[in-house]
């Protein structure tokens, strides 16, 4: 990153914690927001949300590592969530998620596609369920995923 | 007459798992319809049958079950005759919905969740403007009157805890409604908020006004996004018509309701883990006392309910403690939001008494495994619940009924395995989950949950099995006993009933020695 660039970030991180920091408890509205527009927490962000709120750096590191969404590296170019929980395992979840794995992993879907697990997306009744770029599916199989990641790939 | 008025109404849900299944698509397409209008209704709970699409007609609303994009197209072309293979009837008289009772449902797939107009025409605000016309302690003493019980899964009288919240002198008091539904399995919460929104907002505000709040949290989970919004947009509406703010319908009383939304972690359920994160902490479990009626969120009292509870509150304040308390059973009163969900042939939210047989439940609505398997375990109540064989089936499905049965109703969420599944890696899972999701503050739930993977690994290995067992034992009685909130103190639910129904999956070298 240039130097500008870091700067710029600087810039919006802290307006993004300013325009945050009237309200209660407001470190993890503003850690959503930076997520929102930056596609993820810089380890450079830390110390000025933590300027702004008056707050050490290790109680906001502490509080981007503890909860799963605060991602701390950029995103993939596409991302498809699988659920692992039970409902989904009972109608092949686990094995969906293996083989989405499988098929990211060797290139299958080309460059830049994330797998991950999630615990349940509350579409029990309908698994296995998964995002694909945050958009929720149900009854999931291999082959449907295979023509969803296409299409969002293209689109 | 008004052109809009004399349009006929189509109804295509917005709720989440019907959009998964191409609802959205769906709707765009029926939009174009000459003579109709489409309305986004949430869903009757019927998930097997979305999309469903419920066209006005005289006799009521007729579903089509099912409706592909494909099918909405023809529809364009040909009528709604080209879906007579797809019909199921007026809804409202379908099989799967007439005998519910549905309570705190009620509106929930019938009405416009976008439309505070069709709130109000539906009997919405009837609790809150008789609630606002007696003193509060006489609030709450309906709501004690009604017997309602915590829907998260702990099942504390709900009426006692706001008396407790009441009774404090402070002059800053909180309402927060855990609506961080994290459980496999559990969708009612979801559900309804996102098919009549104004319900939560409307118990919300009673309970405000009965314990003398000023302030209101809803912490609901990221993974949400059709519940945020719909959220959102009904808590806009309120303050547009006067439901929220300061002097709420001209009482001398304010509240405002804020929207928070959780990270992706499962333990901010609990409720102490949950004001932790509210406060923009980690969401480390509390240890207890102080409890959060005394001291909760930022050390103010606090009330903390679920969706369920208090979306329940409407109706019991607007026809009666004694009307709610007239169903169910012993000390289980009024109607529970059952999920069904997992390996189902028919998914879906099943409003009931209290006390219904789980057989019922399995056989009944849920018509069997989607695979067409035999059933081999159900869990109920979500990661933390135990797993029940079908022996267990005539078990009634109410708190005392299921505690005596070494299970958990938790938040009603029903899970069907068929018989492939594996009750070893089941209960292996249950550990992982409870690794991956604990909150790290006490050692029994952190390190137990670890050594509870690797003892089951070994087991499963067939490693010295007998040994291990022990162990497994051993390590469970711990966690149960020395955890500082449910999530490691409940972990050994499912891998203990697991052990006790199906010793078969454990121990493979006596399996291997039995001819």
């Amino acid at each position: 990153m240039t130097t500008s660039a870091q700067t710029s970030r600087e810039t919006l991180v802290r307006a993004i914690a300013e325009g945050q920091r009237h309200q209660r408890g407001a470190l993890l509205p503003i850690l959503h927001e930076v997520m929102e527009e930056c596609g993820y927490v810089d380890s450079a962000d830390i110390p000025v949300i933590a300027d702004v709120l008056n707050l050490s750096v290790a109680e906001v590191h502490g509080v981007v590592s503890f909860y799963h969404d605060f991602a701390t590296t950029p995103p993939a170019d596409h991302t498809v969530s699988l659920c692992r929980a039970e409902a989904c395992q009972s109608v092949g979840g686990q094995s969906l998620f293996i083989e989405a794995q499988t098929r990211a992993s060797s290139g299958a879907w080309g460059e830049s596609v994330a797998v991950q697990e999630v615990f349940c997306l509350g579409n029990c009744a309908l698994g296995p369920a998964g995002t694909i770029d945050g958009k929720l599916y149900g009854r999931l199989d291999s082959e449907r995923l295979d023509v969803l990641v296409a299409e969002r790939r293209t689109s | 007459m008004n052109a809009e008025l004399t349009k006929v109404r189509i109804f295509v849900p917005c709720d989440a798992a019907a959009v998964s299944v191409g609802a959205e698509e769906v709707a765009q397409i029926l939009a174009a319809l000459p003579g109709s209008t489409v309305v986004r209704n949430g869903s009757r709970g019927m998930l097997w049958a979305e999309p469903l699409v419920e066209v006005e007609t005289p006799r009521g609303r007729v579903g089509y079950a099912n409706v592909t994009p494909e099918d909405a197209t023809s529809v364009l072309a040909e009528g709604w005759g080209a879906l007579d293979q797809l019909a199921i009837g007026v809804v409202d008289e379908h099989p799967w919905l007439v005998d519910q009772e549905r309570v705190t449902c009620a509106r929930v797939g019938v009405v416009d969740p976008a439309s505070i107009t069709d709130y109000d025409e539906h009997g919405g605000w009837a609790g809150l403007r008789r609630a606002l016309s007696m003193p509060p302690s006489e609030v709450v003493a309906e709501v004690t009157a009604s017997g309602v019980r915590g829907r998260g899964g702990a099942g504390f009288p709900a009426g006692i805890k706001w008396r407790t919240v009441m009774e404090q002198d402070a002059a800053l008091k909180f309402v927060c409604c855990n609506f961080d539904e994290g459980d496999s399995g559990t969708f009612a919460d979801r559900m309804v908020v996102e098919g009549d929104p104004f319900t939560l907002i409307e118990g919300m505000i009673i309970a405000a006004y009965a314990v003398g709040a000023s302030e209101g949290y809803i912490y609901v989970r990221s993974e949400y996004p059709h519940a945020i919004r719909a959220l959102r947009r009904a808590i806009d509406a309120a303050y547009t018509n006067g439901y929220l703010g300061q002097s709420v319908l001209g009482h001398q009383f304010t509240f405002d309701l804020h929207v928070r939304v959780g990270a992706g972690a499962y333990i901010c359920g609990e409720e102490s883990s949950m004001l932790d994160s509210l406060e923009g902490k980690r969401g480390e479990v509390r240890a207890k006392p102080p409890i959060p009626a005394i001291s909760g969120l930022f050390g103010q009292p606090t009330v903390v309910n679920n969706v369920l509870t208090l979306c329940t509150i409407p109706m019991i304040l607007a026809e009666g403690g004694a009307a709610y308390a007239a169903h169910g059973v012993g000390r289980s009163l009024g109607t529970q939001v059952f999920q069904l969900a997992g390996n189902v042939a028919k998914g879906g939210l099943v409003e009931l008494p209290f006390g219904v047989p789980l057989r019922d439940l399995i056989e009944g609505y849920a018509e069997g495994t989607r695979t067409g398997r035999p059933v081999r375990a159900v869990q109920i109540g979500g990661p933390l619940g135990a797993y029940l064989p079908t022996s267990s089936f005539d078990v009634a499905m109410d708190y005392e009924s299921l505690a005596e049965a070494d299970a958990m109703l938790g938040h009603g969420g029903i899970v069907v395995f068929d018989d492939t599944v594996e009750m070893a890696q089941m209960a292996r899972f249950a550990m992982e989950f409870c690794a991956a999701e604990s909150c790290g503050k006490c050692t029994p739930c952190r390190i137990g949950s670890v050594r509870g993977v690797e003892t089951i690994d070994r087991i499963i290995a067939g490693d010295n099995v007998r040994a291990n067992l022990t162990l497994l034992d051993d390590l469970c009685d711990t966690m149960t006993k020395g955890s500082l909130c449910a999530m490691g103190g409940l972990t050994p639910m499912p891998v203990q009933s697991a052990l006790r129904h199906w010793p078969e999956d454990f121990d493979r070298t006596q399996q291997e020695a039995t001819p």
